[in-house]
């Protein structure tokens, strides 16, 4: 057997790719809008909420389309859920701002535009993040967060 | 007389002013022999005379004295050609795989320089020589000058390297792997067995895409294995990172890998040598996700030393020695092997 000379490095053969999947749509999609911010009830016992509308189409996400209204502390209870039960390292939630709820505060505390604007921000961050984690994705609370429209405290956890 | 002398010269000896000797060792062949460059334990990378498994070492032993006129007492004067293995954790303990000793001279003394051969014959150098994080192999010559208080030695590091033919067997690595309904790939990589000059080549072929990748990689890990039993100790140390796709890829894509060895400094795979330690090296395929996620996936490949084109001034027991097939345990076994002019 001869020295080959110089190394054969063409490249192994593969499978022509088929068009449909060159330029069809990806099959990642995945995108969560946390937006339009709404004051709800009156005096000491107001709170925020946002639209948090998810558009995808991964087949594990029984809805391709969902909006739903959550408020921050359904973002916290997302995020104690998955830290319990998943095996996955939970990115940070915007702060909880608690010295925002005291009194005779200059600014509009918890309802001040631009901290509002910088919640929004945050919960979209953490949502996507969250939602991209193939372990995340195999946890009912994650599911029931994102597509159905109350979330029950109550439920059974576990996995889809 | 004498022992009034022996008396004042260890006196002396004592003092630093006994008669006292450089040694010098050289081989025959120093002007032809090729030198390979070892890195050093502090890093450094130094040239040293290259042998094979099987060839002759051979040279003399210059012996210079100090103070000439004076004569030199001695125990005896020997040369040894050693081959050690040192683990740092325990560096009183050499472990010594071989050791041949010539005596150059009976106890006696010498009453002027001398220069005395030594030849050891068809040596076997069954490993070759490894400078890692927790282990040493080495071979070196050492010429000793035996006195009452202090013997005067001198040493010669030599590099060993160990040759191997094309295996008889390569089969390609060819695997699919996979997240469930989120990640699946092919991956293949033209051969299991690479020499230290060869080239990757392979493909990565995407036929499920459901996360959102960044970049893809593949890294060239080297794992040294040291210690037995409860005391087995892995230094992973990643040799090189090559990006190999950057950006997100869709089903049906193949992204091919051509990733040239020699670039990197690499040994030849060694396994279990002298039941003492392991140097193994791992392809590994690393993806990367939008959110710093890391799937990966680790194959072993076996690397092995390609023995130069033969020529007609190797010395007949190196080209015997590049013949050996990598992997068997018969040394004499070869297939025929043309031998080519250098064309240079």
């Amino acid at each position: 057997m001869s020295d080959p000379v110089v190394a054969d490095t063409r490249r192994l053969n593969s499978k022509p790719q088929d068009l449909t999947d060159a330029y069809g749509p990806p099959s990642n999609f995945l995108e969560i809008d946390v937006y339009d911010p709404q004051i709800v009830g009156v005096g000491r016992g107001r709170y925020t909420t946002y639209e948090v509308r998810m558009r995808t189409n991964l087949p594990i996400f029984k809805l391709k389309d969902s909006c739903v209204r959550r408020r921050y502390s359904d973002f916290e209870w997302l995020k104690n859920e998955l830290e319990r039960d998943s095996k996955i390292v939970v990115p940070p939630l915007p702060g909880k701002a608690l010295k925002r709820q005291l009194p005779f505060r200059s600014d509009e505390g918890l309802f001040d535009e631009s901290f509002i604007e910088e919640r929004r921000s945050g919960l979209e961050q953490f949502i996507n993040r969250i939602a991209g984690h193939p372990l995340a994705q195999n946890e009912r609370c994650l599911h029931m967060f994102l597509q159905e429209e109350t979330i029950d405290r109550n439920y059974i956890p576990g996995k889809v | 007389e004498h022992l009034g002398q022996s008396i004042i010269e260890a006196a002396m000896s004592f003092f630093g002013f006994g008669q006292s000797a450089d040694i010098d060792i050289v081989l025959n062949d120093a002007e032809t022999r090729k030198k390979a460059e070892h890195r050093s334990e502090d890093g450094r990378k130094d040239k040293y005379f290259l042998f094979y498994d099987g060839e002759t070492v051979s040279g003399k032993v210059n012996v210079t004295l100090k103070y000439p006129g004076k004569r030199l007492e001695h125990n005896g004067i020997k040369i040894e050609f050693i081959g050690q293995i040192e683990m740092y954790y325990d560096r009183g303990n050499h472990h010594e795989f071989v050791s041949l000793v010539k005596d150059l001279a009976r106890p006696g003394e010498l009453t002027q320089s001398q220069t005395f051969d030594f030849e050891f014959t068809h040596v076997e150098k069954p490993y070759e020589s490894y400078t890692g994080q927790n282990v040493k192999l080495r071979y070196f010559l050492r010429a000793t000058v035996g006195r009452r208080l202090n013997d005067i030695s001198k040493e010669l590091d030599l590099v060993v390297h160990t040759l191997s033919t094309y295996p008889e067997l390569n089969s390609s690595i060819k695997m699919e792997v996979g997240i469930e309904d989120c990640l699946h790939i092919e991956f293949e990589y033209n051969k299991s067995k690479y020499h230290l000059k060869d080239v990757i080549v392979g493909k990565i072929y995407f036929l499920l895409v459901r996360i959102k990748i960044k970049h893809m990689e593949i890294d060239i890990i080297k794992r040294e294995t040291t210690g037995t039993g409860p005391n087995v100790y892995h230094e992973n140390d990643t040799i090189a990172k090559y990006e190999i796709m950057d950006g997100a890829p869709v089903r049906g894509e193949s992204i091919p890998i051509r990733l040239f060895l020699a670039g990197y400094e690499l040994t030849p795979t060694m396994r279990d040598i002298n039941k003492k330690f392991s140097v193994r090296y791992y392809l590994n395929l690393v993806l990367i996700d939008e959110e710093e996620r890391r799937y990966f996936k680790q194959q072993e490949i076996t690397l092995w030393r390609k023995g130069d084109i033969v020529r007609k001034s190797m010395s007949h027991q190196a080209a015997i020695a590049s013949q050996r097939f990598e992997g068997t345990s018969n040394p004499e076994k070869f297939r025929g092997h043309n031998s080519e002019e250098d064309t240079s």
